[in-house]
């Protein structure tokens, strides 16, 4: 009887605990929900406005009234090139910095890594309006390819790191026994290594993907041809300039616009968790 | 070519002598060696560590948008005016509420305790927990900004709720505008210091808690006497990034408020870029910048050394 009372007074106890904890963290997810909430039904109700309700018929007509060239089409096709350039030559040049830094031992690795761990945590927005100054100044101003620099840089320093410490994980051996049948560095690194931390690489490609897209002070800052906007300064531009708002249609731009983040988000969640709590460093 | 024994896990991992001897080859070798780095390495000096010299020296003159050949060095002028500046007084103190609310007390105790909390709930919950509260944060940054606009206004959604609760509403943005941003910030942010503080609780071992529940300590006690000094190096590294990342906020205020209304809401990153666009003052918008850059350096150095006793 004895035993039976003390197996069972901690369990009831711990399952009040748990209800208690799950009712806490209902409340705070329903608090955090809200504005979601907001996006998604909005999206697909006729007559949205600022309020969270659920629509009288659900309707597409919303996106299909976003659906245009001037509001969709053309501002993620220029998300889609200034991110995958900036993406493209981040991880490239991440990849490339990360192998001596992982694998040669030298007196200039210790430095070279605090000051890339430094450079991860400044505040880029500081410095958007020397860089624009120094752009008109070098003709880089208004051109994408200006912009694709400047995302790669801001992206690297976090990226050298992460790639470095994806890298660390990869054994050396490997690439021994190919050095001694004659590969060069170069080609290890492209043929062995890169391919065994392919997560690792997916991890950097995604989260160097997933920042540039939802970022807003570069382009707004680096662009000046509506043409070429990105679909996060357009929409400013497009809904915040105009004088009555179509609120079902600026929902449903938002929902077409974030998908893909969260979906890239999701493909690798589990691993940038893993890499946070090692490299700690920026989001943002 | 005798090590082929692939089944044995590798002895000590030791360099083959090819790459072992640094002398052999000498610094052609090591030159040879830093070359993959040139790429990243042109890239930080150009578009990183360039803007921020540029940045240093534009500080220190009277640097405009129109008329741009003929600014001259001018000394700490930039700064003087600064902090003789109200616009810039309140920007700073805007700032300084901005941090103090969103990050130091909403994004790291809610994470903590969302963390806290997710350690003891159910399985499905905490899913939930999470897909949710990291949705926030994963969305760019101008379409959280108008779902908080949204949220915030007067015919929003928070009037809505207050209206059923027969509590009075209010028009948010203009009454308190900057907890309406900090508020967004929170909403944003807490992701972050939820995964920080939910890995660090994962690390602490289970008899320690247990053993002290054994001993009669209740949660709270738990909490303050043994949690939070065993992750207490997160807390250090969380509240730097936080305070860092909440420095340089542009695109939920701007989108939100414009720093508005009147100059309610306006922290130095949108200060700063209305001294140098809207106002033309490219070198004092700079020296501003130049303050800012400061600060998050500070708070950079801290956390390097946060991180390197725990590396």
């Amino acid at each position: 009887m004895a035993v039976l009372t003390r197996s069972v007074r901690p369990r009831s106890r711990r399952s009040a605990r748990r209800l208690a904890a799950d009712a806490g963290l209902l409340v705070v997810t329903a608090a955090f929900a809200l504005p979601l909430a907001w996006v998604v039904l909005s999206s697909l109700d006729a007559h949205a406005d600022l309020r969270v309700k659920v629509p009288d018929g659900v309707t597409l007509s919303n996106f299909d009234a976003v659906m245009t060239s001037d509001i969709t089409f053309t501002p993620l096709l220029n998300s889609l090139i200034l991110c995958g350039g900036g993406t493209l030559l981040t991880v490239v040049c991440a990849a490339l910095a990360a192998y001596p830094l992982s694998r040669f031992r030298s007196r200039l690795n210790r430095p070279f890594l605090l000051t890339v761990l430094f450079a991860t945590s400044l505040p880029i927005t500081a410095i958007m309006v020397p860089v624009y100054a120094l752009f008109v100044q070098v003709n880089l101003i208004d051109t994408m390819q200006g912009t694709i620099f400047f995302f790669a840089a801001s992206q690297l320093p976090f990226a050298i790191w992460l790639m470095k410490n994806f890298m660390d994980g990869v054994p050396k051996e490997l690439e021994e026994a190919a050095w001694t049948d004659g590969a060069s560095s170069l080609q290890s690194l492209i043929r062995i290594v890169l391919p065994l931390m392919g997560p690792g690489v997916a991890v950097v490609t995604v989260f160097s993907f997933v920042m540039m897209w939802g970022n807003f002070f570069v382009p707004f800052m680096l662009l000046l041809t509506p043409d070429q906007m990105p679909a996060s300064v357009s929409i400013n531009e497009f809904f915040g300039n105009r004088g009555t708002v179509v609120y079902g249609q600026l929902a449903a731009f938002s929902v077409i616009y974030s998908t893909p983040v969260i979906l890239l988000y999701v493909l690798v969640a589990r691993r940038l968790g893993g890499g946070f709590a090692l490299g700690g460093a920026v989001k943002g | 070519m005798s090590v082929t024994t692939k089944a044995a896990p590798p002895p000590l991992r030791r360099p083959a002598p090819k790459v072992a001897s640094p002398h052999r080859g000498g610094l052609l070798r090591s030159a040879g060696r830093a070359l993959p780095l040139t790429p990243a390495v042109v890239l930080l000096l150009l578009f990183l560590a360039g803007p921020i010299v540029y940045c240093a020296y534009i500080a220190f003159t009277d640097l405009q948008l129109t008329g741009q050949a003929h600014s001259s060095f001018v000394g700490f002028d930039n700064f003087r005016e600064a902090f003789r500046d109200d616009a810039f007084l309140n920007a700073v103190w805007l700032t300084l509420v901005f941090t103090v609310l969103s990050s130091l007390v909403g994004q790291n105790t809610l994470g903590l305790a969302l963390a806290a909390l997710m350690q003891r709930a159910s399985k499905p919950v905490r899913t939930l927990v999470g897909a949710v509260v990291i949705t926030a944060w994963v969305l760019p940054e101008v379409v959280a900004g108008f779902l908080l606009y949204a949220f915030f206004r007067r015919e929003g959604t928070l009037n809505a709720i207050l209206d059923w609760l027969h509590l009075p509403s209010q028009n948010w943005m203009f009454t308190l505008p900057i907890l309406a941003v900090s508020f967004a910030n929170v909403w944003r942010g807490t992701a972050f210091s939820m995964l920080v503080y939910s890995a660090a609780l994962n690390e602490i071992p289970k008899e320690i808690t247990e053993a002290a529940e054994v001993d009669g300590a209740g949660g709270w006690r738990r909490m303050w006497h043994i949690t939070l000094p065993m992750i207490r190096r997160s807390i250090g590294t969380n509240l730097m990034l936080n305070t860092l990342q909440t420095l340089s906020v542009f695109g939920l205020i701007w989108v939100m408020t414009r720093g508005g209304p009147g100059d309610r809401s306006q922290t130095l990153p949108l200060f700063m870029y209305e001294q140098a666009f809207q106002n033309s003052m490219i070198g004092y918008g700079t020296a501003v910048a130049l303050l800012l850059l400061v600060v998050g350096s500070l708070f950079s150095l801290v956390y390097m050394r946060l991180l390197r006793t725990e590396v």
